[in-house]
């Protein structure tokens, strides 16, 4: 009945044990088995639960079971697929942002009961209250047409649009009328600017907006050293409770462990890593490089040297990993002899801590409010995607460009490219709500005299 | 004598109507105004060019005549686009207006269960809201089952030149004064609608020293998918370009407020798309030159016709603009330019048939729906014929889709949107053009052609084969593999494309930017039509983007299949937005998908709607 294929996060987002993200519609199985790695998910029988784990490209993300449900014999009467994850945040955040990738649209508020009624699967009394709901959600998204976008992200976004919607009258006009010898016909140099162009404003708008989600939804951190330095003890004085296993024997903190404190009302999201060094030991061994793999995925790193002894090889090789990604670096135990030094490195973010004192790692507190700005959070630029359909559309429209620039390159003709460059039209009027097949006729009509 | 269908006009759309209704077995009466301008060209001598010419395809592709027809009588063909991608080339004929009508006549005399007969409609009878035949000007009454109307530019016709303004049809006929009133009090809004024509200059007097040849294209190409080629025309008479020039510009501007549309005559709205050469002058005065193009009308007499530059100025003025152009210094005009106005019905009255909604059994086709273009009319007029005769017959209508044809694109703008200015196909109103190629329309429609019954057997058998043939070359191609030895890589060397590293398909070697089909036979054996070749290269080149569109038009078509009751209540459903009741109500869409595409429906009313019926088939 439905063309589509649905997902959501099901269970609060926090860190509960597990999660449970749910994905609904005719393409869920082929969807979350390509994602999957383990037994082949198109292939095993209904109502069934199959171990394994989600990947990202090569990548594992995160050990799940994964319950196969084929339709009709299903809450909404449609193929579903429930993934059960560990209940962390960032892996939960990071599958459903995978799905998507791939395909499955975030559904709306209530959508899986709307869904259910709309296949035949719950009643009328119940199907009010959808309506209830759906009517509210009109209502909002009318106000939002109307009103919420209006202003500095539609006239950012219209600037967009307007150079998109100039070459593509041209691309069209050359079409439509192939034997008009004075219309400028479009060149792919002109396509490749404006695609470049596009693409490093999108890119940067996307940027800003992500940072504007991360204050919303919390600073994802990581904190990271070699064995012993005393993250645990950081960590720990930052939540204030023993959550972390902390010992003097090396490589003891072998999971990775969350919690999060608020911070100026802000969520700071702390994920302790095991130490990284060399080592033989095969636990420890993939505890090491799951913490280097979460560098990647961080908002905030936070490097932790003692600042008791001089620069081992385990610290070189982590410096060496994060020069570039502008961590914050915590020079620790500044209560004893200090003896490290940085002088070959420029980093940005240095601070001095130790464990013992009450307020000894409050320098910390301080450079992390600095370098989030949350001093001035309350800014008045309002040029930034506000919410997850918005930015949605953005990436997509990101997407588009890239499939254009493949064409591009592959030597396309230039109405081929034009298909994917009427997409990234397309995906940005849907931000703001705008239509597109009149609106490029009227420029194809009013910017080149053509006709009998 | 009863007839079964009542076909009202004699041109584009009318022919198509009667001859599809004629050859399902249905008996017909042509009542037009005057037999001599039976599939008659009053403006440009060309059939065909972007979106357009694809339109021709498909109706040849359905079983209609004007693909053959141009075919015939064509002075030269030319592929436009051949340097952009497969979804915009598009074929155009030059055609000769005398052989054309000519043909064209033969076809409808030797026509079975035709009859024509000379007559302007009056009035329409109309029992229980149901039309049952047709009064003439003379008061004679014709009965029938269905009626379809393709009166083109008569329905209250003037002809406008500078200050004056005549009744009259195209070539001074008389036109239909009574037609458009009589529907207007059967419940329709009529709508005023203008369009124009250059002048037409004389051969013998024009100096084409100074002027630029354009050729068609070399090869002999034909609009028909069947073999017709033996009785198609080989003609390839040049067309000639030039330039308007500043001379030209001060003319024009100089004698403005004298043309009949800048001087206040004109109450018809324009098309954007078509503007006469003042409107070029004033909108884009930036503009130094505007180029035209001097077209041959046909062998058997003198005309050229002046494409570019349509004009409602005076006799004098155009005498000095025509004689400003370089080339035409000393030529002499034989037909002077006008504007026409005529009246046109609002098509969001009629069916995604054709039929009328508000009088069962009347359809309307051609430029009274409000389009302009021997091709848009054309196929309105061929699709109507299907779906009375498939009415009659108590069928199942045809409705083509969006993703399947420009007729259903047509169709489908028509009754959803509705028109302001005469409205022209164009490829940017196909969303899946890449789907909707010149090359393919038989694979698209030949299907529907055939079930409705204008497509004989024996065609369709050979459309068959043609389908299997291109299975056949695509399987060979998927199950071909070439390796990297020394040698093939030596062969590869020649073609200029990188050695190969591993085995691979030529199916997947094919998709190599430098690579064409014809460049496999090194490796296999190619002996396959030269359109069963191109459309295997193409599926293969493009599959990406074809995947692409094919994944968008199925997003479409799942809320194309849900059906809206015609008498469903609008203002029973609560908390559809009052601006998408009003449309709803207006327009009434057969389908989810068509509600869709109404503008000023959103996707939250069209959830409540989807919702809503579901709740009341319960």
């Amino acid at each position: 009945m439905f063309n589509d294929t649905i997902t959501a996060i099901s269970t609060k987002l926090g860190n509960s044990a597990i999660s449970i993200i749910r994905v609904s519609g005719k393409d869920s199985i082929s969807l979350v088995n390509s994602i999957f790695r383990g037994k082949d998910l198109t292939k095993v029988d209904s109502h069934t639960i199959n171990y394994g784990y989600i990947k990202d490209g090569k990548e594992d993300i995160d050990e799940v079971l994964v319950s196969i449900m084929k339709s009709p014999r299903t809450y909404t009467k449609e193929d579903i697929v429930e993934i059960n994850c560990h209940g962390g945040v960032s892996p939960t955040l990071k599958i459903f942002e995978l799905l998507q990738e791939k395909g499955a649209r975030k559904a709306e508020p209530g959508e899986f009961t709307k869904r259910a009624f709309l296949n035949g699967r719950i009643d009328l009394t119940e199907a009010e209250a959808v309506m209830d709901m759906i009517n509210s959600k009109t209502d909002r998204s009318r106000k939002e047409a109307l009103s919420g976008i209006e202003g500095n992200l539609r006239k950012y976004i219209t600037t967009f649009r307007n150079k998109l919607k100039y070459i593509l009258a041209n691309i069209e006009v050359n079409i439509d009328y192939p034997e008009y010898y004075d219309i400028e016909e479009i060149t792919k140099e002109d396509i490749k600017k404006v695609i470049e162009e596009l693409e490093i404003d999108l890119k940067e708008l996307i940027k800003k907006s992500e940072e504007r989600q991360i204050i919303k939804n919390g600073i994802k951190t990581v904190i990271i050293g070699r064995p012993n330095v005393g993250k645990s003890s950081i960590l720990n004085t930052l939540l204030k409770e023993d959550k972390a296993i902390v010992t003097d024997i090396e490589g003891t903190t072998r999971d990775i462990v969350e919690g999060s404190i608020i911070f100026d009302g802000i969520e700071l999201s702390l994920i302790d890593t095991a130490g990284i060094r060399e080592t033989d030991n095969i636990v420890e061994k993939i505890g090491v490089e799951k913490s280097l793999s979460l560098i990647d995925d961080a908002n905030l790193i936070i490097v932790v040297l003692n600042g008791n002894e001089k620069l081992t090889e385990n610290d070189i090789y982590i410096l060496d990993k994060v020069k570039d990604k502008n961590p914050i670096i915590v020079l620790n135990k500044n209560d004893l002899e200090q003896k490290i030094d940085l002088k070959d490195y420029k980093f940005k973010h240095i601070v001095s801590t130790n464990t013992k004192e009450i307020n000894g790692i409050d320098s910390l507190k301080e450079e992390i409010k600095k370098m989030f700005k949350l001093n001035e959070i309350e800014e008045d630029d309002y040029t930034y995607l506000t919410n997850d359909r918005q930015l949605f559309y953005a990436k997509k429209a990101l997407n588009n460009l890239n499939d254009a620039k493949t064409s591009f390159n592959n030597d396309e003709p230039i109405d081929i490219i034009e298909i994917d460059l009427k997409s990234v039209f397309e995906n940005l009027g849907n931000i703001t709500g705008e239509n597109y097949s009149e609106e490029l006729l009227d420029e194809l009509f009013a910017n080149f005299c053509v006709g009998k | 004598m009863n007839y079964d269908v009542i076909v009202v006009g004699g041109g584009h759309a009318g022919i198509e109507a009667c001859l599809s209704c004629a050859r399902l077995n249905h008996k017909i009466l042509l009542v037009t105004g005057n037999i001599e301008n039976i599939a008659d060209m009053p403006c440009n001598p060309s059939i065909g060019g972007p979106a357009k010419g694809i339109v021709v395809r498909e109706i040849d592709a359905l079983g209609g005549e004007m693909a053959k027809n141009t075919d015939k009588s064509s002075l030269q063909m030319k592929m436009l686009n051949t340097k952009k991608g497969p979804a915009v080339r598009a074929l155009r004929a030059q055609a000769d207006k005398v052989l054309y009508k000519e043909e064209m006549l033969k076809t409808l005399q030797n026509q079975d269960n035709l009859d024509i007969k000379e007559g302007l409609v009056k009035e329409l009878i109309i029992e229980d809201k149901k039309v049952t035949g047709v009064i003439l000007e003379t008061e004679e009454q014709i009965k029938s089952k269905a009626v379809i109307l393709t009166t083109g530019t008569y329905l209250k016709g003037a002809i406008l030149v500078g200050s004056t303004k005549k009744e009259g049809g195209p070539h001074g006929e008389k036109a239909s004064n009574y037609l458009s009133p009589f529907l207007e009090k059967l419940g329709f809004n009529i709508i005023r609608l203008k369009t124009g024509t250059p002048p037409r200059i004389e051969k013998s007097s024009v100096d084409f020293s100074k002027m630029t040849i354009e050729n068609g294209s070399d090869e002999d190409l034909t609009f028909s998918y069947d073999n017709t080629t033996a009785l198609a025309s080989t003609h390839k008479i040049p067309c000639h370009l030039i330039y308007t020039n500043e001379k030209t510009h001060n003319i024009i501007k100089g004698h403005l407020n004298e043309s009949s549309m800048y001087g206040g005559y004109v109450e018809g709205v324009g098309p954007r798309y078509c503007p006469s050469i003042e409107d070029k002058v004033v909108r884009f005065s930036d503009k130094e030159r505007h180029q035209l193009f001097l077209e041959p009308e046909s062998l058997s007499y003198d005309d050229m016709y002046l494409q570019g530059f349509s004009t409602s100025m005076p006799y004098y003025v155009q005498e000095e603009m025509v004689h400003s152009l370089s080339g035409l210094e000393n030529a002499k005009i034989t037909k002077y330019a006008y504007a026409i106005e005529y009246d046109a019905i609002d098509s969001k009255q009629i069916k995604p048939t054709l039929e009328t909604k508000l009088i069962e059994n009347l359809y309307t086709a051609g430029q009274i729906n409000g389009t302009s273009g021997y091709e848009e009319a054309a196929g309105q007029g061929l699709l109507a014929g299907i779906n009375a005769s498939l009415k009659l017959e108590g069928k199942e209508p045809l409705i083509l889709k969006r993703n399947e044809s420009y007729i259903g694109v047509l169709i489908d703008d028509l009754v959803t949107k509705g028109v302001k200015d005469p409205y022209r196909l164009l490829t940017s109103r196909a969303e899946y053009r890449l789907l909707l190629r010149d090359d393919n329309a038989d694979l698209r429609l030949r299907e529907y052609g055939h079930n409705v019954g204008l497509i004989s057997d024996e065609i369709y058998n050979k459309f068959l084969l043609k389908k299997e043939k291109i299975e056949e070359l695509t399987n060979l191609l998927k199950e071909t593999k070439i390796t990297p030895k020394k040698e093939i890589n030596e062969k590869l060397k020649k073609m200029n494309t990188s050695p190969l590293k591993d085995g691979v398909t030529l199916y997947e070697f094919l998709k190599r930017p430098e690579i064409t089909l014809n460049n496999l036979e090194e490796f296999i054996n190619l002996d396959y039509d030269d359109d069963i070749k191109k459309e295997v290269e193409i599926n293969i080149k493009y599959e990406g983007y074809i995947k692409k569109s094919m994944e968008e038009a199925e997003k479409m078509l799942a809320l194309e299949d849900k059906n809206l009751p015609l008498d469903i209540n609008y203002d029973a459903i609560p908390n559809i937005a009052s601006e998408a009741k009003e449309k709803l109500k207006e327009i009434r869409p057969l389908t989810l998908g068509q509600a869709s595409r109404i503008s000023g429906v959103n996707p939250a009313d069209i959830s409540i709607l989807s919702v809503y019926l579901k709740k009341k088939g319960e």
